[in-house]
């Protein structure tokens, strides 16, 4: 912490009791910690109390950070040192759990995935809350309608045969065939970046769907046209207008237009 | 992918989830086809339009003398030929069909009400029902020169009456 803290503004009272949070990594000409680049990073947050307003304002923190620091850092270097009352999601910090998804720069992301030497930092870093979703608290969003949709295209293996007494075997085409979705985190990216989520949040989604993928395309599943016959529904994938947001935000790029789209054609392939 | 379980099992429903007055009841019992139709309907009708609209250009603005030659007698003289009388009609159709069902689509993207979205749908039919119809009379009942009307109204091509 000692070396760390060198580099850093004037040492506050919390800084003796931020755990220790930074791996050494050796630059590239071969200097240690102390090598990396440190800057000076304006971000601005959106705030949303309801119990003191119910209108959402921008809070503006100027703190120090390094050239390995992610926005998941900016965050916890605000809440940890500056402004407790900051609340946001996160769990694994690794671009794993899917919890720290957010509207960063106005695009939405893992804070914990989005280093902060890819972003301008000539201009304030923006921080919201992932849009469509009813906002609980600062970063906070009451995922529950996600979920609902999620829920909906039964994301569970069903298989009516006998239960049998080893794996059930699959070709590595037939794996190959959903690889693709069965990356998804749940983390919502997608679905609120759909506008037309945005309107009224009645759209399945996205991530319903990429989850409804994975297991229409899976050949050990026997319930792939019971979700097909969910997904052709006035809210299913026909609202889909293609406009690649959410492929663009995934943070495990997933060719999630690509998979609504291969859906579509299922269900039109099932029609005629 | 395609064994018919239905029987025994249904898909998980939620009873209606109410956030902030919005009720998230996406899936309800009504499940037909129309949207995968009207899906379908905007391709296969855009691939056709596409047909239309560039012959429908290319006859009456390249051919000949161009643009120039367009006046009342040019339409009276097309929609005399049947082949021309079906284009035009068919072209009515599509377009007016796909250019409806497009702005149903903004309707109901940038609607967020139901009233709202319930008269507008309503104004956008009724209109799209009016032009259809009228436009539908006029190719098939087009009469440049209908038979007791005053000389002086009539174009110069008419036989004198």
């Amino acid at each position: 912490m000692a070396s760390t803290a060198a580099n850093t503004a004037p040492k506050s009272d919390f800084e003796a009791r931020e755990p220790e949070s930074k791996v050494s990594i050796a630059s590239e000409n071969g200097e240690g910690e102390n090598g990396i680049k440190s800057y000076d990073v304006t971000v601005q947050i959106r705030r949303y109390n309801p119990e003191i307003s119910e209108e959402a304002h921008w809070d503006e923190f100027k703190v120090q950070m390094f050239g390995t620091d992610r926005v998941l850092d900016v965050l916890h270097k605000v809440k940890w040192e500056i402004d407790g009352s900051l609340s946001f999601r996160r769990s694994c910090a690794h671009g794993i759990c899917g919890s720290d998804a957010m509207r960063i720069n106005g695009r939405n992301r893992l804070a914990c995935k989005t280093l902060l030497k890819d972003l301008d930092l000539s201009k304030p870093i923006t921080v919201e809350p992932i849009k469509g979703l009813p906002c609980e608290k600062d970063l906070i969003v009451d995922m529950e309608p996600f979920f609902q949709a999620y829920r909906e295209v039964m994301p569970f293996l069903v298989n009516d045969s006998h239960e049998p007494e080893r794996e059930r075997y699959q070709s590595q085409a037939d794996r190959a065939r959903f690889d693709d979705t069965t990356k998804c985190i749940l983390c919502a990216a997608c679905t609120s970046s759909c506008p037309v989520f945005w309107t009224d949040g009645q759209y399945f989604g996205p991530a319903a769907i990429v989850n409804a993928h994975r297991f229409i395309f899976d050949s050990r599943d026997d319930a792939g046209d019971m979700r097909l016959e969910i997904l052709n529904d006035k809210e299913g994938v026909w609202r889909c207008r293609t406009t690649f947001n959410c492929t663009e935000a995934c943070p495990r790029g997933i060719e999630i237009t690509k998979a609504i789209a291969e859906v579509k054609q299922a269900i039109l392939a099932r029609s005629f | 992918m395609a064994t018919p379980l239905k029987t025994r099992i249904s898909a998980p429903r939620s009873n209606d989830n109410v956030v902030n007055g919005i009720k998230y009841n996406r899936s309800n019992s009504k499940r037909n086809n129309f949207e995968m139709l009207a899906w379908l309907f905007m391709r296969v009708s855009g691939v056709i339009l596409v047909v239309l609209i560039f012959g429908h250009l290319f006859v009456n603005l390249m051919m000949g003398e161009g643009v120039h030659r367009i006046d009342f007698g040019f339409v009276g003289g097309k929609w005399a030929n049947p082949f021309w009388q079906v284009w035009d009609a068919v072209l009515l159709w599509l377009a007016m069909l796909h250019g409806t069902n497009g702005i149903r689509t903004i309707i109901m993207d940038y609607a967020e009400k139901d009233s709202t979205r319930f008269w507008l749908k309503l104004i956008l039919f009724l209109a799209a029902a009016f032009v259809l119809l009228v436009g539908t009379l006029v190719i098939f009942t087009f009469s440049p020169c209908p038979t007791g009307s005053p000389a002086e109204l009539l174009p110069s091509f008419c036989p004198a009456p």
